[in-house]
C-alpha cells in the first residue's frame, strides 16, 4: 500500500536577548555553571519575574517575518510540573493567547515547485536549567534557566523528511535574517519536537502520531524521520497498530525508542500567571517594530535577480547571509554593475575572508571602496590584474581606490603610441618566438603579451596590447 | 523618660531626631522586652539582638554626623515571610529552616534606605495560611491583650508585637485579611493597601493575585508614615502600579476640627452586618458609625450582593495560586531536604516532612481545582465570580466614598479552639476576603473592647488608590490611646 507521510514540527528558537526573560542575568552561552543566576531565575522564595521587553519585540519580529498575525492581547500561563531542572517547578509559558498566530514558511515541495508550510502560532516561554548526570549524582546548571525561547508550532503540512529539512533550513535562515536568534545548532539554539504519522494515500483522517522529542540537529531530524516513517510503514504492513507515544532518537544506533506512551498523559494544571500582566500591543507599536524588519530572504533573492540581473545561484549564495547581501547590494549600487559586483563579492571577497580568517564585517573593506574600485575597472582606468592586486590592501587597511591609483600611477596605459614602442622592443628582442608564431604556434602570442605587460609595469591595457601585437605580427608576415 | 516600648513610631522618630535618646537605647529596651516575652507571647520567630544593636550604633553615628532620614535608627518588626539579606526567612515553615535570605525584599530595601533597623522576625501562620498563627511550625503566638486567646493571623506575630509593646511598628502581609484581622484582635491599626500600591518582590508568595504588604502600627499616623516609605512602583514587581505616592501623613491636614468628615459618605454594606455578627462587636461598630456621623459623615445603606460567594471564591483562587507558588520548595536548592536516591521520592519526603497539615490541605485543594476536568467548574468559575465581587465594590464606590464595616464577626477566641475545624476558621475571613478579591484598600483600627477586654476593630474600605481618604477618615475615627 502507498502511504502519505504527515509531519508537524514544534521548534524552540532561543532569542538572542542580552539578558534572560525575567531577570537581569546574562543570556550568554558557555559560562561556568551557575554563574549567570540570581534569586529570580533560581526560583528563590519571594522572587518575581519582570518581563524583558526585548523578548516580546523579538518574538513579534519573528512573527512578522513569518507573516503571522500579531495578537493584540497575549498573556502568560504557568505550566506546573516537578523536575529538578525547573527552578520554580512551574514554567512560565503561553497556553491559549500566544503572541503570534498563523503565517507560513515557503519551501521546495516534494513533487517539485514551491509550497507553504503553515505556522499555527508562535508563543514565548522560558527555558529550564540543564541537567548533567554523573556516576552517583546529578548536577543542575541554571545558567540556561529563564532564557527566552520562542516555540514555533507548524501545521502538519510536511509530507517527507526532505520537506521537514527544507522547512527547518528556511525557518533558520528567516530567524537569523530577522535578527532574533543566532540559531546556533551546536549551542542548542534551535530544538525541535517532531510529530510524524502516516496514512494510506487518499485517506483524509490522520494516522496516529508519534512524537520524537528534543532534536537539535537537522541531520538528526532527517535521519530520525526516515527511520520512523519506515518503522511505521512496516508496522502497519505487519498488521500492527501505531500507538500514540513519545520516542527518543538514538543517533548512535540510528533508531527511535519509546520514552512514554500518551495513556498516562501529564496534567500540567495550566492557569494564568498572576505575577505578570497580560500584553496589549498597539498597532502603532507593532508598526514601529515592523519598520526594522528586513526583507525575507526568499523575497530578497527574487528581487536581487530582477534588480541586478544576477543568476539565481548568485542570489542564493549572497542572500544566505544578511550582512553579505547588504554588502553586495551596496557595492552593486555604487558601481552600477550587478553582475560585476556579484562576481567580485562571491569570488574575490569571499576568497579573502576565507584565506585571512577575517570576517567581512571585521575587515577594513567598505562596500563604497569596492564599488569605486569596480568603477575604475569598468571605466578601464585600471585593468583587472591591478584591481585584483589592490583588493587585499583595501581589505586590510582600507583607503580610497581612486587616490591610491593616482598616487602610485597605476592608471592603465591605453596610449597606443607608448604601447607600440613596447611592442616593437619585445618583437625585436624575441625573434625566435616571432618565428614560432609565424610557423603557426598561436600560443606564442601569450608569451609576447606577457613580455609587453612586463615592459609597461602591468599598466598597459591587455586588449590594446593584443590588438597591436596581432596587427604587427600580421604585417611582418 | 517615657517607656521606650510604649512609644509610637512617630514619637520614637521625634525623640531620635531631637536627641532625647539614642537608637541604641531604644533598640536595647525593645530587645530586652522581646526576649523576656518569648516564653509567653512568642511574637517572634527570630530575634537579631546583636545585629540590631550594631545597626543602632551605626544609625547613632550617622545621626551624630548630621544625617537625617525618615526612619534613621528606628527599629521595625518584620513578618517572617519577607527577605532581609543575611537573616533567616522561614515563613514559619519547617521547609525553610536553614535558608538565609540572599537579598532584600523591595519593601525592606526601602525601609533600609530610610534608615530603619530590622530587629526581629515575627511569627505567622505557616506560609501565611491561617488566621490564628497556630499553624506556625515554631508554635503559636498568644494575644498580648486578650491573654489566652489567639492573636489572629496570619500576621499574628506582628500584631502581637505591636499590640504587646514588643515593637514600635511592624510590617505584615494581607492575602485575605492577614493584616486587618490580627490588628483587630490585638487592638492596633493595620492597612491592606490597594493591590499594586506596594511591591511584593521578596515576599514569600502566598497567593500572588491577592497578597499585599502593609503597615501594622499603634496609630493611624504611624501607618501613614510607613506607607510613605514602602509605597510605589517597583520594576521588580510587574503587578506594582505606577501611581504617584502622596504624603499620607498629610491626609487629615486641613480637615475641619469639629467636623473632619463633613461631606464624606460612608457606605454601610448590609451583608457585612449579618446574623453571625457577635453582639458586642456589633455594638462597637454601631458606636463607630455614630462617631462618624457626629464627625460630619453621612451614612448610606447599600449592598455588596456577592459577599456570600466571597469565601468559596477566595479559597479557590488562593489555593490554586498557593499550589503553584509552593512547588519550588522541593529540597533541591535551599531549605529542608530529606535525601533519597530517587528525585521524585526526595520531593515527596521533603514536602511531606517540611509542610504542616494546613499547608498540605491547601496545596491539595489548589491542585484539585486546577486539575483537568475540574478547572472550569472551580478555578474558571471562581475567576468569574471574582469579577462580580469586584464590580460590587465598584458599584458601591459609585455611591459612597468609603465603606464602614466590622473586621471580624467575633472577637479573638481562646487558643486551641477550632484548631481542627478548618471550615470554621475559613468562615471567619468572610468580612476581609472581599477586599483582596476586589483589589481595593482597607484599614482596620481599634473600636473599643468587649466587656472582657478583648479588642474589637472597625474596618474602612476604600476604592483603588483611595488610601488618602482612608487615612483621613481613620485619623478622625481613631480612639484616644489608653
Amino acid at each position: 500500500m502507498e502511504y502519505e507521510v504527515v509531519i508537524g514540527l514544534e521548534t524552540h528558537v532561543q532569542l538572542k536577548t542580552v539578558t534572560k526573560m525575567f531577570c537581569g542575568c546574562s543570556n550568554a552561552f558557555g559560562a561556568t555553571p551557575n554563574s549567570h543566576v540570581c534569586p529570580v531565575c533560581l526560583g528563590y522564595p519571594g522572587a518575581l519575574p519582570s518581563m524583558n521587553q526585548e523578548a516580546i519585540r523579538y518574538t513579534v519580529m519573528a512573527g512578522l517575518m513569518l507573516g503571522c498575525e500579531i495578537a493584540n492581547y497575549a498573556k502568560f500561563d504557568r505550566k506546573n510540573y516537578f523536575y529538578p531542572d525547573s527552578a520554580k517547578d512551574y514554567q512560565i509559558t503561553q497556553l491559549d493567547y500566544p503572541l503570534c498566530l498563523g503565517g507560513g514558511v515557503e519551501i521546495a515541495a516534494l513533487g517539485g515547485g514551491r509550497k507553504t508550510v503553515r505556522i499555527h502560532h508562535i508563543h514565548l516561554e522560558e527555558d529550564v536549567g540543564k541537567l548533567t548526570h554523573r556516576a552517583g549524582c546529578s548536577g543542575v546548571d541554571f545558567n540556561r534557566a529563564g532564557v527566552p525561547l520562542m516555540e514555533i508550532v507548524s501545521q502538519p503540512d510536511m509530507r517527507s523528511a526532505d520537506e521537514a529539512l527544507a522547512y527547518l533550513t528556511a525557518l533558520r535562515e528567516m530567524m537569523i535574517y530577522a535578527g532574533v536568534s543566532e540559531c546556533n545548532l551546536e549551542e542548542g539554539n534551535m530544538r525541535s519536537d517532531v510529530n510524524v504519522s502516516i496514512r494510506p494515500v487518499g485517506q483524509e483522517a490522520y494516522g496516529t502520531k508519534v512524537e520524537i522529542k528534543n532534536m537539535n540537529t537537522f541531520s538528526g531530524i532527517h535521519a530520525a524521520l526516515l527511520f520512523e516513517i519506515d518503522r511505521q510503514k512496516r508496522a502497519l504492513e505487519a498488521g500492527q497498530v501505531i500507538r500514540q507515544e513519545t520516542r527518543r532518537w538514538d543517533p548512535e544506533l540510528g533508531e527511535t525508542f519509546v520514552m512514554r506512551t500518551k495513556e498516562n498523559a501529564d496534567d500540567y494544571r495550566y492557569f494564568p500567571e498572576p505575577d505578570l500582566m497580560p500584553i496589549a500591543l498597539t498597532p502603532e507599536q507593532i508598526a514601529t517594530w515592523a519598520k526594522d524588519l528586513p526583507e525575507a530572504p526568499a523575497k530578497r533573492r527574487e528581487r536581487m535577480v530582477a534588480e541586478y540581473g544576477i543568476p539565481e545561484y548568485d542570489a542564493g549564495v549572497l542572500s544566505a547571509d544578511r550582512a553579505l547581501a547588504d554588502f553586495f547590494e551596496a557595492v552593486a549600487r555604487r558601481c552600477g554593475n550587478g553582475k560585476l559586483a556579484s562576481n567580485w563579492v562571491m569570488a574575490e571577497v569571499l576568497a579573502l575572508t576565507a584565506k585571512s580568517g577575517t570576517a567581512l564585517a571585521d575587515s577594513a573593506l567598505t562596500p563604497e571602496a569596492l564599488g569605486d574600485l569596480l568603477k575604475l575597472l569598468e571605466a578601464k582606468t585600471i585593468n583587472g590584474p591591478t584591481a585584483k592586486a589592490l583588493l587585499p590592501e583595501l581589505f586590510e587597511k582600507g583607503g580610497d581606490p581612486a587616490e591610491i591609483v593616482k598616487a602610485r600611477g597605476l592608471g592603465q596605459v591605453s596610449d597606443t603610441g607608448a604601447i607600440e614602442a613596447f611592442v616593437d622592443t619585445v618583437l625585436a628582442a624575441n625573434p625566435k618566438v616571432v618565428a614560432d608564431f609565424k610557423a603557426g604556434k598561436q600560443a606564442a602570442i601569450g608569451f609576447l603579451v606577457g613580455q609587453v605587460m612586463k615592459q609597461s609595469k602591468g599598466k598597459a591595457s591587455p586588449q590594446v596590447v593584443q590588438q597591436l601585437l596581432r596587427a604587427k605580427l600580421a604585417a611582418l608576415a | 523618660m517615657k517607656d521606650f516600648c510604649k512609644m509610637t513610631l512617630t514619637e520614637a522618630v521625634a525623640g531620635l531626631r531631637a536627641g532625647t535618646f539614642t537608637s541604641v537605647e531604644l533598640v536595647r529596651a525593645l530587645i530586652e522586652a522581646m526576649e523576656a516575652s518569648q516564653s509567653t507571647i512568642h511574637a517572634y520567630v527570630t530575634i537579631d539582638g546583636e545585629g540590631a544593636l550594631k545597626a543602632a550604633e551605626e544609625a547613632d553615628r550617622r545621626r551624630a554626623a548630621g544625617e537625617d532620614l525618615p526612619l534613621l535608627g528606628v527599629p521595625i518588626a518584620i513578618k517572617d515571610n519577607m527577605n532581609v539579606v543575611g537573616q533567616p526567612c522561614t515563613a514559619s515553615s519547617h521547609i525553610l529552616e536553614g535558608y538565609t535570605a540572599p537579598y532584600d525584599a523591595t519593601v525592606i530595601a526601602k525601609l533600609r534606605a530610610a534608615g530603619a533597623i530590622f530587629l526581629g522576625r515575627t511569627n505567622m501562620d505557616e506560609f501565611a495560611l491561617g488566621s490564628t498563627t497556630q499553624t506556625s511550625y515554631f508554635g503559636p503566638t498568644e494575644n498580648p491583650v486578650a491573654r489566652g486567646c489567639i492573636p489572629g493571623g496570619s500576621s499574628g506575630g506582628s500584631a502581637a508585637a505591636v499590640g504587646g509593646d514588643l515593637a514600635l511598628a511592624a510590617l505584615g502581609s494581607d492575602t485575605g485579611g492577614s493584616i486587618r484581622q490580627p490588628a483587630s484582635h490585638c487592638g492596633i491599626v493595620g492597612v491592606k493597601p490597594t493591590y499594586g500600591r506596594v511591591s511584593r518582590y521578596g515576599i514569600v508568595a502566598c497567593a500572588s493575585s491577592l497578597d499585599q504588604v502593609g503597615p501594622m502600627t499603634k496609630t493611624v499616623e504611624d501607618a501613614a508614615l510607613l506607607m510613605n516609605v514602602i509605597s510605589g512602583r517597583d520594576p521588580m514587581d510587574a503587578t506594582s502600579l505606577d501611581e504617584p505616592v502622596p504624603d499620607y501623613t498629610q491626609a487629615w491636614v486641613g480637615a475641619d476640627a469639629q467636623k473632619p468628615l463633613a461631606g464624606m459618605v460612608l457606605g454601610i454594606p448590609a451583608e457585612y452586618y449579618g446574623e453571625g455578627l457577635d453582639p458586642e462587636v456589633r455594638a462597637r461598630i454601631e458606636e463607630a458609625k455614630a462617631r462618624a456621623v457626629a464627625l460630619g459623615a453621612t451614612l448610606k445603606e447599600l449592598s455588596l450582593p456577592h459577599t456570600a460567594y466571597g469565601i468559596p471564591t477566595y479559597y479557590i483562587c488562593m489555593t490554586a495560586e498557593i499550589s503553584a507558588n509552593l512547588a519550588r520548595f522541593d529540597g533541591v536548592r535551599y531549605g529542608l531536604r530529606v535525601p533519597c536516591d530517587d528525585v521524585i521520592e526526595q520531593y515527596k519526603r521533603t514536602r511531606a516532612e517540611g509542610f504542616g497539615a494546613e499547608v498540605k490541605r491547601r496545596v491539595l485543594l489548589g491542585t484539585f481545582v486546577l486539575s483537568s476536568g475540574y478547572y472550569d467548574a472551580y478555578y474558571n468559575r471562581a475567576q468569574k465570580v471574582r469579577t462580580l465581587i469586584r464590580r460590587d465594590f465598584e458599584a458601591a464606590f459609585a455611591q459612597c466614598d468609603l465603606l464602614l464595616a466590622p473586621v471580624t464577626p467575633e472577637p479573638a477566641w481562646p487558643l486551641g479552639v477550632y484548631q481542627n475545624d478548618p471550615i470554621r476558621n475559613y468562615l471567619s475571613d468572610v468580612l476581609t476576603v472581599g477586599v483582596n478579591l476586589a483589589g481595593c484598600c482597607a484599614i482596620a483600627l481599634p473600636a473599643g473592647t468587649t466587656a472582657e477586654g478583648k479588642p474589637v476593630g472597625v474596618q474602612l474600605i476604600g476604592p483603588n488608590f483611595g488610601e488618602m481618604m482612608l487615612f483621613k477618615a481613620a485619623k478622625a475615627l481613631e480612639l484616644p490611646r489608653a
